[in-house]
């Protein structure tokens, strides 16, 4: 196990940002880590941009982490994954929904969204690796459009040392209980993205 | 026990709930509101949560019931401090018969605040002492032992909390509460003690005084308070979250971590202060614990490294740091990229279905100035509307409109100001402009909630927090009761009747009240199948976006003669609030027909 773990969660309000971050946070608690995390919400929560730090480790002092060290982005949105690219390290990993948010700015014509081209060559500057998969879009072929956080982290559990049982104890407890089985199965459709290679 | 993930809101009120606190009282605001809404949550059956009409109120309440025998605690945002610091001063005088709490959540980075103030200055204001926790695990114990020293001190005890503290989380070790088990007794009868009349104050002045002298010796051994010893060469003062950045940045260096930032532990500074070869206050916003060491003597870096604006994160830390050559320069991570410039910002808006929209589109339209107020519709100074001149504090907009008719300003003007904010400082001065037989038109936008903090209850709505019961106060017949003749209240989300209501207002010779109705979208669910713009028949004129609302967008057909894009509607974001189709003046925005909803 890592001595320490550094965790950036790039968002839109209203996509679920705060609860996967929580979620990866209960994470780290229960795989023994000392963890803590900082959320920054835009003035807007609806719609704003939405920053989580996550941070793990033996004895966690700050709650926010710094430039250019952290260990993954996990982005729910490409834009707000540029936002946050800067905060990774040269050894870094990046996973990003290939799902765009366009801000008002965008859809009401007065600004426009970095191509595609952009965002892959920043992130690939930014990151040792990026992974770019359709988790909203799965999610919404699950028929649980508003579990597109969990399929996302779904697929992020795949890319660490913790055991799925830990995740899904803690996404279990995490959901409204009626939705327990339905987070549970987007968590594993998100895992199992990661499988199939979609990268 | 196990160890909890909280934020330190929640841990200030899991803290309240094992320090025996029975009534907590405040008005909402960020980055302070989860603690009271936590408290009536999680401990409710125990605990009496209440939102006041004002901070003010607040310690008012918190005073009476502490007199009366109840362990209290208040919370209020950094600028609810100067509306209750009046109320803070007596009780400071006073003292109590048991313990108050009172929490301040400052707000370094002004994410949601109208300045950067810093209360730690209220404790030396004040004269009281002031705990900082640096997180989630210290805002518990913090409020634990502020209330002990409360009632050990006989006095008023301030927790700060920053956005860092209050809204980060992080793993919490609970303890047993414990509960009061007594019911309190007659009240008392100590005028001498709780009547501030000049002759009594005066006898309670020079308490006050020996009260922080032995404060001052407590500091000493405060166990909030302590030295760590590690390399000689670079010595750290520091408290809040700032100690915690401080152990990132410089983890060789000695710190001295004062959870107890006022009054200071002299001797133990001192002491500090010799066993270091450097000393250097790291802190956010002003140099408030530096002045304080230079008072002692000591030589002692502080703003002259770390800037008094914003947050003073581990990375700016670093950066300043190595800019004053207490770091190497290649101590410092350079990122891989930096953010691109140009990226297209999430600016906020209002909400789908806002009905403050009608207002701002109409005052946009009418050119005319605008004293705004605190609250959602602050967002009416921003594009498209820019229909906002000036904003201050809360309850400022009506004092503000006021000055501007004794000013003789040629044009008419209109102040804006929500149903939550006239009940926290409206009354006063709407009165003010009767008795001085002011003009203009107070626009009261009763959304029927205390929507930016996250939708609290205020004396107009029939809920309350505490859940009860509650009794609503009637607008129309208060402020007609303060002498408003003209008084006319309109459907928010009546886009005609808003400008109908207006221009009558503004053609009264007096001053005004129009109340714009509506209930704000997240406290009605009022959501209908959203609507449609007919391609063909829209000219693509832009005049439904200039209602700003997130749900109109830029079609990809454009107008043949114009070359300019139609307008389309984003079904997932339109609530069918109706607002743009009542603006459109071709007809070319619809409900859906029966059976159209393709949600």
């Amino acid at each position: 196990m890592k001595d320490k773990l550094d965790f950036l969660v790039a968002g839109v309000g209203g996509q679920g940002t705060v609860l996967a971050s929580d979620i990866l946070a209960e994470v780290g608690a229960a795989a023994g880590y000392d963890v803590k995390k900082s959320d920054v919400l835009g003035l807007a929560v609806r719609g704003g941009s939405v920053l989580s730090h996550v941070r793990w480790g033996r004895e966690v002092a700050s709650p926010v982490g710094r430039r250019g060290t952290m260990d993954y982005l996990v982005a729910f949105e490409p834009l707000e994954a540029l936002r946050g690219a800067e905060y990774l390290s040269s050894e870094g990993v990046a996973l990003l929904d290939d799902q765009t948010v366009p801000p008002v700015s965008v859809s009401s014509g007065t600004a426009s969204y970095p191509s595609w081209d952009e965002i892959r060559a920043v992130l690939g500057r930014a990151a040792r690796q990026v992974f770019v998969v359709g988790a909203a879009a799965e999610a919404r072929r699950l028929g649980v459009a508003r579990a597109g956080n969990v399929v996302l982290l779904g697929a992020f559990s795949a890319l660490l040392e913790i055991p799925l049982s830990v995740w899904e104890d803690v996404v279990r407890a995490r959901v409204p209980a009626k939705y327990a089985e339905a987070n549970l199965n987007a968590f594993r459709a998100g895992r199992g993205l990661m499988r199939k290679g979609n990268r | 026990m196990n160890r909890r993930l909280l934020s330190g809101n929640e841990a200030i009120a899991r803290g309240a709930y094992e320090a025996g606190v029975e009534v907590a009282t405040g008005y909402p605001g960020t980055p302070s509101s989860e603690i009271l809404e936590t408290l009536a949550a999680r401990y409710g059956d125990e605990v009496y949560a209440e939102w006041s009409a004002n901070e003010k109120v607040a310690l008012d309440a918190a005073a009476g019931a502490a007199y009366a025998g109840r362990r209290t605690l208040v919370t209020t945002k950094q600028v609810g401090m100067n509306v209750l610091a009046d109320s803070l001063m007596y009780l400071v005088y006073t003292g109590l018969e048991a313990g108050v709490v009172l929490v301040t959540a400052d707000d370094p980075g002004m994410f949601s605040s109208q300045n950067e103030q810093d209360n730690r200055w209220y404790a030396r204001l004040a004269k009281l002492p002031i705990l900082e926790p640096a997180d989630s695990q210290e805002a518990k114990d913090y409020v634990s032992l502020a209330m002990d020293l409360s009632e050990r001190f006989d006095t008023p005890v301030l927790v700060r909390t920053t956005m860092r503290v209050s809204h980060s989380k992080s793993l919490v070790r609970c303890a047993e509460p414990q509960r009061p088990t007594r019911e309190p007794g007659p009240f008392p009868r100590n005028q001498q003690k709780y009547v501030c009349t000049a002759m009594w104050a005066k006898l309670r002045h020079p308490v006050v005084e020996q009260r922080l002298r032995d404060l001052a010796a407590y500091a000493e051994g405060c166990p909030a308070n302590r030295a760590e010893m590690r390399a000689r060469r670079l010595g750290i003062v520091a408290s809040g979250v700032t100690y915690a950045y401080v152990r990132e940045v410089f983890p060789e260096a000695s710190v001295f971590k004062l959870g107890m930032s006022y009054p200071l532990p002299a001797a133990a500074l001192r002491a500090f202060a010799g066993d270091v070869d450097r000393l250097v206050v790291a802190e956010e916003l002003d140099p408030f614990l530096e002045e304080q060491l230079r008072a002692l003597g000591l030589t002692v870096t502080g703003k002259e490294l770390f800037p008094p604006c914003g947050e003073l994160l581990p990375g700016d830390l670093l950066e300043f740091a190595a800019q004053g050559g207490l770091l190497a320069a290649e101590d410092v991570p350079r990122p891989q990229v930096s953010v691109p410039a140009g990226l297209p910002s999430r600016i906020p808006v209002l909400c789908p279905g806002c009905p403050h929209r009608s207002t701002y589109y109409h005052l946009s339209r009418m050119k005319m100035p605008v004293a705004g107020d605190i609250g959602c519709y602050n967002l009416g100074c921003l594009p498209p509307f820019n229909a906002q001149h000036t904003m201050g504090c809360m309850g400022a907009s009506i004092g503000v409109l006021h000055g501007m008719s004794i000013a003789g300003t040629p044009e008419k003007a209109v102040a804006t100001i929500g149903d939550s904010t006239f009940f926290h400082s409206g009354l006063a001065p709407l009165a003010n402009m009767v008795h001085n037989r002011s003009r203009g038109v107070v626009i009261l936008m009763d959304n029927a909630t205390t929507a930016m903090t996250g939708h609290q209850d205020h004396p107009g709505t029939d809920w309350a927090l505490h859940g009860r019961g509650a009794a609503r106060v009637e607008l129309e017949p208060l402020v007609r009761a303060l002498g408003v003749d003209n008084v006319r209240t309109v459907d928010a989300f009546d886009m005609h009747e808003v400008k109908e209501g207006l221009d009558e207002c503004l053609a009264y010779d007096g001053p005004s009240v129009l109340i714009t109705r509506g209930p704000c979208i997240h406290v009605s669910k009022d959501v209908r199948a959203a609507y449609r713009v007919d391609e063909e028949a829209c000219i693509a004129c832009g005049t439904c976006f200039r209602l700003g609302c997130p749900a109109i967008v830029k079609a990809e057909a454009v107008h043949p003669k114009t070359g300019r894009a139609k307008s389309d509607i984003d079904p997932t974001l339109c609530v069918g609030c109706d607002m743009c189709r009542q603006v459109c003046p071709v007809g070319a925005i619809h409900a859906p027909e029966e059976g159209e909803d393709d949600r």
